[in-house]
């Protein structure tokens, strides 16, 4: 976990892999430094492959930003699990969190970019969406 | 058929110990058309929601539902944890504290379009919504409860012909025919334990 104190769009890892969100951070982080708030998370509630929604919950706080959060996921459960860990937020926050249907590692690197220039949640959202679309 | 505490606490049970005894048959259906841990995540999660009792049976029968919903939730993990407690909180929300059967009927049915909508799927894709569709048709048209168990289960099996186009599974395209759906079997297990409860304790 990492995290920036910049007011731009925050970023999500979540992979059922610890290892690949961890990696795909570190692609991130490569790319923008720390001009982005970042924060991954991957593997079950006991270090398996998997996700939890209390990892997600925990990784939206650490990159949170007034700007939004921008989510990556991998494969079905990720996505579900974040849309379930969006739900959870409180009210305020719930509108400013996003789960970007991409690549994991490229929309990643391409949102963190994107948001590195001070984008909007919807900008940083599209970026990734369309690279690949 | 109101639960009284005692009723609360043997659903409970009843409900843990059917996916808790068959972990290992869920494990292996999920590995021939999935990842292969359903078994494993399903009993993380009852495991997690027994050991909120004896105090989640103190609860009224809406909040105890929430309140196991939740758990499974944060504790299940994959796909199912957001889909089998989602239909859980939603039950807990839309039932009164004293349910009568058409207030089950009523509330089964909202949870049902609460699971459609997270996995933004509908029966016929070999999930779970393969059970509970059919289940919940049996209770509205009148079904004791030995009928509303035996269409689970037949509608668990049901799904093994059936091509996944949601979920894991789908990946496998045609090669998922020929294998139950794990998560209709884990669907129709609950199923069997929560009506087989309610008609001894509540007159289903």
């Amino acid at each position: 976990m990492s995290n920036s104190s910049s007011g731009n769009v925050g970023i999500v890892i979540v992979s059922h892999s610890a290892k690949i969100a961890e990696g795909a951070a570190d692609m991130v982080r490569q790319m923008v430094g720390n001009a982005v708030p970042l924060a991954w998370t991957g593997g079950d509630l006991e270090g398996r492959l998997g996700t939890n929604v209390a990892g997600i919950l925990e990784a939206i706080e650490v990159a949170w930003s007034p700007a939004g959060v921008a989510i990556l996921v991998d494969l079905g459960g990720a996505e579900t699990n974040s849309e379930m860990a969006v739900e959870m937020l409180p009210e305020d926050r719930r509108a400013r969190v996003v789960v970007c249907n991409a690549p994991v590692v490229e929309g990643a690197v391409i949102a963190a970019t994107e948001s590195s220039g001070g984008s909007s949640l919807m900008a940083v959202q599209r970026s990734a969406e369309e690279f690949y679309a | 058929m109101s639960l009284n505490r005692s009723a609360r606490e043997k659903l409970v049970r009843a409900l843990a110990v059917s996916v808790i005894a068959h972990a290992d048959e869920l494990t292996s259906l999920d590995q021939a058309i999935g990842d292969g841990d359903h078994g494993l995540n399903m009993k993380r999660g009852f495991e997690a929601v027994l050991a909120t009792l004896p105090a989640l049976a103190d609860k009224s029968t809406p909040e105890m539902l929430r309140a196991i919903g939740m758990t499974l939730v944060m504790k299940v993990g994959g796909a199912s944890g957001p889909l089998v407690g989602t239909f859980f909180m939603e039950l807990g929300k839309a039932l009164p504290e004293e349910p009568a059967r058409a207030d089950l009927v009523a509330a089964t049915g909202k949870a049902i379009a609460a699971v459609k909508a997270r996995g933004r799927s509908e029966a016929g894709q070999k999930t779970l919504l393969d059970v509970l569709v059919p289940a919940q048709a049996k209770l509205a048209a009148g079904g004791d409860a030995a009928a509303i168990a035996a269409e689970a289960t037949e509608a668990a099996e049901r799904t093994t012909p059936m091509l996944a186009t949601r979920g894991r599974a789908s990946f496998l395209g045609e090669r998922s025919i020929g294998h139950m759906d794990p998560g209709s079997r884990s669907a129709s297990l609950l199923i069997g334990a929560a009506v087989v409860t309610l008609e001894f304790e509540a007159d289903l």
